[in-house]
């Protein structure tokens, strides 16, 4: 286990490593000369000299890398074009609302979306599988803005009922992270069916219902037990998309989130900002890739010895 | 291609139906559009379904709405088929000469499969658009390249299960030179996981490229586009809510066949499900 662990570990490090190179280079594989991109394209000669000089573009790039990234550890992100100040503050702000958003939706996603599976696996080939599976689909294939702004337009302005933008507060939570979560809701309905409709037809739950244990019994320990590991990659897994659905629902819901952040910062060519942004976000998903595996290690003992 | 098993579960008949609508109405749009899409009539602003002969109502500047859905989805689809062939293109031999070579080649391109798959679809995306600018074939690369490390690592694994197998070794005594073994031995065993994932990544790339449209950099206007169309619409969610509900719908629809599509492949190539009714 303290092996796996290890080597999973190291992994991980050598997987931001590569990251951090390639958010650094992606600045210097566009075409052109990376001042432009930074000063945006009606500058002078002049200010181009004056910002190759600033940000040390005449440095040979490894040279570039190391500082960049020596500054990036002391959490020194840089300075934002636009107001001339430090963007730590600003990601910093940004980065737990993006991922209390993405958190809440994974929730919404395992807490529903377990019991529907399960419900429909239960039920299988009958009606309410048929409705629960089809409309597992269905949310899948739903574009996270027209969702969030069909919601928008019944619950906030028809109805009234919950606030159509900002953050703070659960009712202003409610749509958002319904938004985000969607689509992996649908997702993990899906899996656990699956996975459930397989594992009831095994022996050993055979074996659980002919001894008379109580149907509660079988279904969550014999069955679910068995489920929860590729559910749990699965879901982990699912966390880094979340994060990017979330760039986009936190766009129509007006969340100060990493994601909007991203966006204005795309539309100003405030390169430094999305430069962070993306690493941080892709940060937070390495190291919840990581977390899953060690839960996974938990809940599947033949992965210790492995 | 098991095409009659396609069409052979209800759902696989229904996604089928669907992609074939969206895709007559692509390649026929000048027949079906009762209007061009891009011919403005501003005394018919913002008319609902059904007024002045808008059947699905007009937008700010009186442009038809149907028509524009309609002409919307040839963008739609070529970014989708475009994204999805260029992840094919690139991920495919990598995740093949990954798995079948083994050592280096392997650890290298499975270390930068983890570290592209690390950064979300639609970030991948915005940052290629933010370094590259916005245009239709950035966008195409945009969001095609994510899937890249997608195929490859699909394709890898595949390969390793089949490099194993006796008549591999057999091709491999017989002195088959590598390249002939990974094109005629192991690329047609391929092809089931690559169309099934082909089929995901093609649903998956239409939504990023809405939503990249709807961000304001993707489909640039006035080409009309679903992603656009809803972002404009926002501004006048108020008066004008169908404006809101039909491009999202003709979004959501397309995504739902070739889902269902998808679905019904992956019955027809897992073994598992051979022989069983879905």
């Amino acid at each position: 286990m303290g092996v796996f662990l290890a080597r999973r570990s190291m992994e991980a490090v050598l997987t931001v490593l590569g990251l951090s190179l390639l958010v650094f280079l992606s600045l210097h594989l566009a075409p052109g000369d990376p001042a432009a991109l930074i000063a945006g394209n009606q500058a002078t000669e002049q200010e181009l000299v004056v910002i190759r000089q600033r940000y040390g573009l005449n440095d040979p790039l490894p040279v570039q890398y190391v500082r960049w990234i020596g500054r990036v550890l002391r959490g020194d992100f840089g300075i934002s074009h636009f107001g001339e100040r430090p963007i730590w503050p600003d990601l910093a702000d940004a980065f737990p609302i993006s991922i209390s958003l993405a958190l809440g939706g994974l929730a919404v996603a395992v807490v529903v979306g377990i019991p529907l599976g399960i419900l429909a696996a239960v039920r299988r080939d009958g009606f309410v599988d048929l409705g629960i599976m089809g409309l597992a689909v269905a949310g899948m294939s739903m574009p996270v803005f027209w969702i969030s702004l069909l919601m928008i337009l019944l619950f906030s302005l028809r109805l009234g009922w919950l606030p159509s933008s900002g953050w703070g507060g659960l009712p202003a939570a409610i749509l958002p992270v319904f938004s985000v979560s969607l689509a992996s809701l649908a997702l993990v309905a899906r899996m656990t069916r699956s996975l459930m409709v397989e594992l009831l037809l095994e022996d050993f739950v055979r074996t659980a219902w002919a001894k008379g244990l109580p149907g509660r019994m079988v279904l969550f320990k014999h069955a679910l037990r068995n489920a929860l590991p590729p559910i749990v990659t699965v879901v982990g897994l699912r966390l880094g998309l979340l994060v990017g659905g979330a760039v986009i629902t936190e766009t129509v819901f007006a969340i100060p989130g990493l994601g909007r952040l991203i966006v204005q910062a795309v539309n100003l060519r405030d390169y430094p900002v999305v430069q962070g942004g993306v690493l941080l976000i892709a940060l937070a998903v390495i190291g919840i890739n990581l977390l899953v595996d060690m839960i996974y290690l938990m809940l599947d003992p033949r992965i210790r010895y492995a | 291609m098991r095409w009659k098993a396609l069409l052979r579960s209800r759902s696989g008949a229904l996604g089928t139906g669907i992609v074939v609508l969206f895709v007559a109405t692509a390649a026929l749009a000048p027949l079906f559009a009762p209007a061009a899409p891009t011919t403005q009539n501003l005394r018919g602003a913002l008319r609902p379904p059904g007024q002045n002969g808008y059947i699905l109502g007009s937008d700010e500047l009186g442009r038809d709405t149907l028509s524009r859905i309609i002409y919307g989805s040839r963008i739609s689809l070529a970014i989708g088929a475009a994204s999805v062939t260029l992840g094919v293109a690139f991920g495919v031999p990598l995740g093949v000469a990954a798995g079948f070579r083994g050592g280096r080649l392997d650890r290298v391109v499975m270390r930068l499969a983890d570290i592209l798959l690390a950064i979300p679809r639609i970030l991948l995306a915005i940052v290629v658009v933010a370094t590259h600018g916005i245009g239709l074939w950035t966008l195409i690369v945009a969001i095609g390249f994510p899937d890249v490390p997608i195929f490859a690592r699909l394709v890898r694994g595949s390969t390793l299960t089949i490099s194993q197998m006796e008549y591999i070794t057999a091709a491999r005594g017989l002195g088959s030179p590598d390249y002939r073994i990974m094109w005629r031995h192991i690329m047609p065993n391929l092809i089931g996981p690559v169309t099934v994932q082909a089929t995901f990544s093609m649903a998956s790339a239409i939504l990023t490229a809405g939503g990249l449209s709807f961000l304001g950099l993707g489909v640039q206007p006035p080409t009309p586009e679903w992603g656009y169309m809803l972002a404009q619409a926002r501004a006048y969610m108020r008066v004008a809510p169908y404006l809101i509900t039909f491009p999202g719908l003709a979004l959501a629809l397309v995504v739902l066949g070739i889902n269902l599509v998808g679905d019904a492949l992956r019955q027809a190539y897992d073994p598992r499900f051979r022989g069983k009714e879905a």
